[in-house]
């Protein structure tokens, strides 16, 4: 299970990175936009994106609707983890195709929970 | 002061423009058209004579908003950190510099001592094993002495690891010293904040007397209409009590869930 982390601050990547890696992902890349994020996405054979939402270059969404768009990444699982916490947002962000919504602060049990459910829906 | 002195400017403005007025309607009554078209000349320049008023005024008011944008430092201590960061930006960036240090800390720290704790519960697990084969007398003598041993060894190690776990957490409480610092960088940008929009607001009503005085009419600007949400994202919430904004996992959860989630 290989996991790209899309976050532009540090800190943020590498608590997810840490939570990840206890739940028994080890295999995680980090990017810090949506403009870094899509050239790995497409050239690495990535099986998950977590992504935040608010960046500067290309933000979440647009990396949520990029990804959508391109015919070999469109069955991407992507989890938005995201201090937009917005109700037109969070609806915007379901119709755009993002399959899990995880609203910052969050706790390492909530992370968990999303990231069981979308394995469960795509398996 | 500066309410008194636009007083003072209007009513001498008033008073001018009164004089003039009444000297033009006399001097059209008489018909004295030169002395008319003086009047008319005259009253042009009351007018231009009150707006460069204003507009020094402004502009006098303006630096001294400018000015007033330089908090003052209680000591010297601060003025030495303040005048390295002379702006409000640049506060706010020692901030963020300040809480990422300290969060980085912290997690070298946790990830320090997470393998400590870790291997300290797969030892002692592996010995409660070995410890309940002894008890329940399945143990031959030199497995028991390995035993005796490693049971030694865990000891010793325990009060090694556990005075790493007892400093990494001291670090990681001393790690939190960072909210002291922004918490008062963070006050005094927002008093300033707060300091730029009173200034801000006089010199709307400033601006506003110019208009008033000169009768200079703008065009009312049609409010710029909310297109749907934005791809860029708003940053976070501050306020969730409001109708639009969820205040936690489990409204999210519940949208989505009506959305067939």
């Amino acid at each position: 299970m290989k996991i790209l982390v899309v976050d532009d601050f540090s800190t943020m990547r590498r608590i997810v990175r840490n939570l990840l890696r206890d739940l028994g992902f080890n295999n995680i890349e980090e990017a810090d936009d949506g403009n870094t994020a899509l050239p790995m996405l497409r050239n690495g054979k990535f099986d998950f994106l977590v992504t935040d939402w608010n960046m500067p270059g290309m933000s979440g969404m647009e990396l949520l609707q990029a990804v959508r768009a391109d015919e070999n990444l469109k069955h991407l699982p992507i989890l938005m983890v995201t201090a937009e916490a917005k109700r037109d947002q969070i609806v915007a962000a379901a119709q755009a195709g993002v399959n899990g919504y995880v609203v910052k602060p969050f706790t390492a049990a909530v992370l968990k929970d999303k990231i069981e459910k979308i394995f469960e829906r795509v398996e | 002061m500066s309410e008194l002195n636009r007083e003072d400017i209007t009513e001498e403005v008033a008073e001018e423009l009164k004089a003039h007025a009444t000297g033009l309607k006399d001097a059209l009554d008489q018909g004295n058209i030169s002395d008319a078209m003086q009047r008319i000349a005259e009253l042009g320049e009351v007018r231009d004579r009150s707006l460069y008023r204003e507009v020094g005024r402004l502009t006098r008011s303006l630096h001294e908003a400018l000015r007033n944008f330089e908090i003052k430092a209680e000591n010297r201590e601060q003025q030495e950190e303040l005048s390295k960061m002379a702006d409000a930006s640049d506060r706010l960036d020692y901030v963020v510099q300040l809480t990422s240090r300290s969060a980085n800390r912290t997690m070298d720290l946790v990830e320090d001592t997470m393998p400590v704790a870790s291997n300290l519960r797969e030892e002692a697990n592996a010995i409660r094993e070995d410890w309940g084969r002894l008890r329940r007398r399945e143990m031959k003598p030199s497995e028991f002495r390995e035993l005796y041993r490693r049971i030694d060894a865990f000891l010793d190690r325990i009060v090694s690891d556990s005075d790493r776990l007892h400093g990494n957490l001291s670090e990681i409480l001393l790690a939190q010293d960072f909210q002291d610092l922004t918490g008062q960088v963070i006050q005094r940008v927002t008093s300033l904040v707060k300091e730029v929009e009173d200034h801000l607001v006089k010199l709307m009503v400033m601006a506003s007397d110019v208009d008033r005085i000169t009768g200079v009419v703008h065009e009312q600007e049609e409010g710029r209409q909310e297109d749907g949400v934005s791809s860029r994202g708003e940053g976070p919430q501050i306020d969730d009590s409001q109708q639009d904004v969820v205040s936690g996992q489990d409204e999210v959860d519940d949208l989505l869930s009506s959305l067939g989630f």
